[in-house]
């Protein structure tokens, strides 16, 4: 590699959790301003609502007000996406809400993180809040924790205080199974330890919070998963005025996990069927090899009819074909459950009938404690059986995130309404 | 580097891969999509993410583009070019037959028909019965755009409730809607005007002139740079100057291409996309702040400016 060329690390998707009272949207705004993602004229804008405020230095939190409701009531309502690059790599910051009756954005925040920042006050300590963060992060399968001690500029930058925090967290972390969880001191009104180190955490010897965005892996999982490829498209140009295409038919899809080279076995779900991978084309192009997350066409030696929802698979690693699913839920619509209604069930491409068979029991997500119920309503997390009108091809939620997550949607309003991640 | 790292996509190609995804998930979901084409470079990027996502086949939907009837006639030439060349069907519905049907009424003969293009956007909707109209909007934008969707749902009357959107997780979109609903789909969401440069370099993608540094007429007015008398189609000129208004010639480019009437360049010397690329990297200006200088945000460029040496 010669020397200008600048490595590219990729794509990191990270969340943020915390309140506003925790300094998360000060956290952000540090980091959009200090690896210079702000511009002067957003600059001079919050310059102006600062001082309207009667505020004397600039309110880095104003970078991350949205929509009006939310500046009325001074909270964040929904998920927000931030962008910043170091040259590098690209970021993409899912801005959650930490409110309680957010959990639900939270969720939908985690779903497509591979790295948590769990903000923590420094004044305050590991709180419900912590723990229900936490707890979230663990159970939507967030690889990679950082846990932000804030407000250090508070507690005059007190080892003691941070070190007391550390054990404490640690302690729980190990309790409901994080494994992989850093911990860092930090003022991000001042920018202590955020890009610059900053003069006054000597004491810290730690990498700064850009360090650790820096080096953290940007696969959702170093081990090797197996290889999963929902049918998103049919391509077949019959019509074409090129002769040769007339027999052409190219799967089309995303690598969801593992990944696929010319010459593997392949098995074709729902039939069973089991053939080559003949060719993998991107654009005129073919590649020896597909990876995870890359969107490419599939073309197989033998004629094998295919259509949308259907998934091919790797024959050596095939998937459960299942009618019922157990799996925890997240519920998302202010409209309840009812174990009497059918909603659809979307799983990768395929799209299925599904009801509510059995609810095993709902969690209390800042104590862990097991509730029995019947129903579920928003932001409630439950464990539940549901049954199918048709077979999804399931893995585990913590093998394969992608082939073991699904959304309800309600048949008459066709809102989303649950989140589910499939166990056992 | 460790050997035992997984192999990942490079940024590009992971923001590629994503859009290849939404847009096969709208082809695949929705029974009558059309894809917005105005000739701008957003959406360029998207005619190419669509022959990724669909050649050798044909692309499954027809491309639309909703003139105001004062569009720079370099990208109207670039937009039928474009089409013509993909051999795609490009529909066009003009703000001005609205006009005439008189469901838009300007308040004055110069008002900027840019937002009246969601009136004729919603009649092209209802003459065709698109379910899902595909656009290029990014969620770097502006604030608002920072909670938009990236398969965002629109009621009877094409209104977007920002309370009243569907959670959106992992890749798992949700284009459902009933009869006279309307999904927006935005595939390039997650792009930033810089993924976006970088991207028509890689693949390099061809741009209407008006994108790279040329000297034209403008005035300045409270702060901006405003083109003036600007050929249409037809021949005709538009954004005439004021009275006493002074008129000088200035090297510039457009960052962003739309209504003539609200559409304002920045002074540039990058006449190839490499200089763009690096001048978007050092610029001080957002894409928006730079099309619609108010006069706080000239007071902060102008003190740039003059920081750098500008008298």
């Amino acid at each position: 590699m010669s020397a200008q060329h600048v490595e590219d690390r990729g794509l990191l998707r990270f969340l943020t959790c915390g309140s506003v009272d925790d300094g998360k949207s000060t956290l952000i705004g540090r980091l959009l301003f200090d690896t210079k993602a702000i511009l002067a004229d957003t600059l001079t804008a919050i310059e102006r609502t600062s001082s309207k405020r009667g505020m004397t230095a600039v309110d880095l939190s104003l970078l991350t007000d949205g929509l009006q409701a939310e500046r009325e009531q001074g909270i964040t309502i929904d998920v927000a996406y931030r962008y910043f690059s170091t040259g590098t790599r690209k970021y993409i910051i899912a801005d959650a809400p930490g409110h309680e009756q957010y959990t639900r954005n939270m969720v939908t925040a985690a779903s497509t993180a591979n790295l948590a920042i769990i903000l923590i006050d420094a004044r305050k300590g590991v709180l419900t809040q912590t723990r229900r963060h936490s707890y979230l992060t663990k159970l939507v399968g967030i690889p990679h924790v950082v846990v932000a001690v804030n407000k250090m500029d508070l507690v005059d930058y007190d080892q003691a205080t941070y070190d007391k925090i550390v054990a404490e967290y640690k302690a729980f972390a190990e309790q409901i199974g994080l494994t992989d969880v850093r911990f860092i001191p930090l003022s991000a009104l001042n920018g202590d330890m955020i890009v610059d180190r900053g003069e006054r955490l000597d004491w810290y010897d730690g990498p700064t919070m850009i360090d650790i965005l820096e080096a953290a892996p940007a696969a959702h999982t170093e081990q090797a998963e197996s290889f999963r490829f929902p049918v998103q498209y049919v391509c077949r140009p019959q019509a074409s005025d090129n002769p040769e295409l007339h027999d052409y038919r190219g799967f089309m899809g995303r690598v969801e996990s593992g990944e696929i080279k010319v010459g593997d076995s392949v098995t074709v779900l729902p039939n069973g069927l089991t053939t080559k991978v003949k060719d993998i084309q991107l654009y005129g192009e073919s590649l020896p090899k597909a990876i995870h997350e890359q969107s490419v066409t599939l073309l197989l030696e033998d004629e094998i009819d295919i259509s949308r929802g259907d998934m091919i698979v790797s024959s050596a690693e095939v998937p459960a074909q299942t009618k019922q699913v157990e799996a925890i839920v997240c519920w998302l619509s202010e409209t309840p459950l009812s174990p009497a209604r059918t909603y659809w069930l979307r799983h990768t491409t395929r799209e299925v009938k599904a009801k509510v068979a059995s609810i095993t029991h709902r969690l209390d997500i800042n104590t862990l404690d097991k509730e029995a119920t019947t129903t579920l309503a928003m932001n409630d997390i439950a464990r539940l059986h549901l049954k199918l009108a048709q077979p999804v091809f399931a893995d585990n939620y913590t093998d394969s995130r992608a082939t073991g997550a699904f959304i309800l949607i309600d048949e008459s309003t066709n809102n989303t309404v649950g989140a589910g991640m499939i166990v056992g | 580097m460790s050997t035992l790292t997984k192999q990942t996509l490079s940024h590009l190609d992971w923001l590629e891969s994503e859009a290849i995804h939404i847009m096969r998930e709208v082809a695949g979901q929705c029974s009558n999509p059309v894809l917005l084409f105005s000739g701008g470079k957003d959406s360029i990027c998207m005619l190419r993410l669509a022959e990724k996502a669909f050649r050798p086949g044909k692309f499954p939907f027809p491309l639309m583009h909703i003139d105001t009837g004062h569009n720079y006639k370099e990208v109207v030439a670039f937009r039928d070019k474009r089409a013509a060349e993909l051999g795609e069907r490009l529909i066009v519905r003009s703000v001005e037959d609205s006009m005439k049907r008189g469901t838009v009424v300007l308040k004055h003969e110069n008002e900027s028909r840019n937002k009246h293009q969601s009136v004729t956007l919603l009649e092209a909707i209802e003459e065709f019965g698109f379910d899902a109209c595909i656009g290029g909007a990014r969620r770097d934008e502006e604030k608002a755009r920072a909670k938009e969707r990236i398969m965002s749902f629109r009621d009877e009357f094409g209104q977007w409730d920002p309370k009243n959107q569907r959670p959106e997780l992992w890749n798992l979109y949700n284009a459902r809607s009933h009869k006279g609903e309307n999904i927006r789909a935005f595939p390039i969401s997650n792009w930033t005007e810089m993924d976006v440069w970088q991207y028509i370099e890689r693949e390099k993608l061809e741009l209407p002139s008006i994108y790279f540094a040329h000297t034209r007429p403008v005035v300045m007015r409270s702060g901006a740079i405003v083109p003036v008398n600007v050929p249409l189609m037809n021949g005709e000129l538009t954004n005439l100057p004021k009275a006493g208004e002074e008129i000088i010639d200035l090297q510039v480019r457009f960052r962003t291409v739309g209504d003539i009437s609200c559409t304002a360049p920045v002074e540039s010397d990058a006449d190839n996309v490499e200089k763009i690329v690096l001048e978007t990297a050092t610029t001080t200006i957002t894409e928006r702040g730079a099309t619609r200088l108010d006069d706080q945000t000239s007071e902060a460029s102008m003190e740039q400016r003059k920081k750098e040496g500008y008298f």
